[in-house]
């Protein structure tokens, strides 16, 4: 079973809600894709058993061959090339890693090289395998590195995937949903939580994602972001109060549901309702 | 002297535009004709390398030299690599500075900022 949690800004709750389902599990594998900013590993600090590095493919001139027809500059979308001087300049950082001035070289004066972009690093802490992805500052696009930690995980209903989504709704959170069973989610108690819940929930429809929302920072007043969900029918799976205790512990990088009952209780009903959903997809769409 | 200067209408007398790679226009002014041309900036709403591609604009329009309040790092390679050289705006209007590049007045840029990536997305 694969979870991904998702919200369409930072600062919502992703990472307290993945840490603490993943936590709450049997054992588990929590796979942090927010690789701009992974903050996953804060809560679990896992014992590091390897490291890999993640490169990509960026072109390289042989200007011997070049004959200046400019048809790679032309290509480029992305403007990772110039022409002065009667050949192209590369920018490498600006380079998405299409391969398309590669293909459209008719002297083939490009070929590829590796280009490191950040690193994958494995570990563990007690029952959960934590992955964590680390893009380079200044790098275009951390989807490789997601496509790495995605890469041939095993799982099963007792043992969990929990996949920590980058924010927003972009392309690298839609290679990070992917392959996901179940969506969930995370919502702030605003307006502006409800314009970014509906960034995300419009996004796990189109990808046909099952998915439900949690609704997390809940005060007393009105909360606009449940409101949203009861307008257009989407489950609400749990509700996380506003509350300084959970605040507290973590702002000091403790796992809630390791140190309070209450939360323990709170994220262990909201794994197995989310386990409820997915065996219902299952049996229903199979 | 082929002149290229960012700005944001079609007017001599307007200020030079602060952005250099998302600008509406550039202007080539060339010293020795006195003729002004406007070209379009089609780097405008690229989602990323507008400075590369703007920088491009500006070497294929023969400019051998540029008068810009900013440059960015990608773009400021470019046109070095052009051997086209920087010159920075002062306030006032496109028409101000030019006359103070003539009276050799204004300075050369050479402190470029870097990208902003995918970080304006």
């Amino acid at each position: 079973m694969k979870i991904a949690v998702l919200s369409g800004k930072g600062g919502t709750g992703k990472t307290l809600v993945s840490v603490n389902l993943a936590s709450v599990a049997r054992s588990a594998t929590y796979i942090d894709c927010d690789v701009e900013e992974p903050n996953g590993h804060l809560f679990f600090k896992p014992t590091i058993l390897s490291e890999e590095n993640v490169f990509v493919k960026i072109p390289k001139l042989d200007p011997s061959l070049c004959t200046g027809c400019r048809k790679c500059i032309d290509f480029c979308k992305f403007n990772a090339l110039a022409y002065v001087n009667n050949k192209p300049l590369v920018f490498d950082e600006v380079c998405h890693s299409c391969g398309g001035c590669v293909l459209v070289c008719p002297e083939q004066a490009f070929s590829e090289t590796d280009k490191l972009i950040g690193k994958v690093k494995i570990g563990k802490s007690k029952k959960v395998d934590v992955y964590t992805g680390i893009l380079n500052i200044g790098e275009a696009t951390g989807i490789p590195i997601i496509n790495n930690l995605l890469a041939n995980k095993e799982t099963t209903i007792e043992k969990p995937v929990v996949i920590d989504c980058p924010p927003g709704s972009a392309c690298i959170v839609m290679e990070s949903i992917k392959d996901a069973d179940y969506c969930v989610l995370v919502a702030e108690p605003t307006l502006f939580g409800v314009h970014n819940l509906n960034m995300v929930y419009e996004l796990v429809t189109l990808f046909k994602k099952p998915f439900g929302v949690v609704l997390n920072k809940c005060l007393d007043d009105e909360n606009p972001s449940k409101l949203f969900c009861l307008e257009k029918n989407i489950k609400i799976l749990a509700e996380i109060p506003f509350d300084p205790e959970l605040g507290k512990l973590n702002s000091e990088a403790k796992i809630v549901a390791e140190k309070s009952n209450k939360y323990h209780d709170l994220f262990s009903s909201l794994l197995n309702t989310i386990t409820k959903e997915v065996l219902y997809e299952t049996t229903t769409n199979s | 002297m082929k002149i290229a200067i960012p700005v944001i209408n079609k007017d001599l007398n307007s200020n030079i535009d602060a952005s250099f790679g998302r600008t509406n226009y550039f202007l080539f002014y060339n010293t020795e004709t006195k003729e002004s041309v406007f070209v379009e900036n089609t780097a405008k709403d690229s989602t990323g390398g507008a400075g590369i591609k703007a920088a491009q604009t500006i070497v294929d329009n023969g400019a051998d030299t540029i008068i810009a309040t900013r440059l960015g790092q990608n773009a400021a390679y470019v046109l070095q690599n052009a051997k086209i050289k920087i010159y920075k705006a002062i306030n006032g209007s496109v028409n101000d500075n030019i006359d103070a590049l003539e009276k050799d007045k204004l300075d050369t840029l050479d402190n470029f900022h870097k990208g902003f990536h995918g970080r304006g997305k």
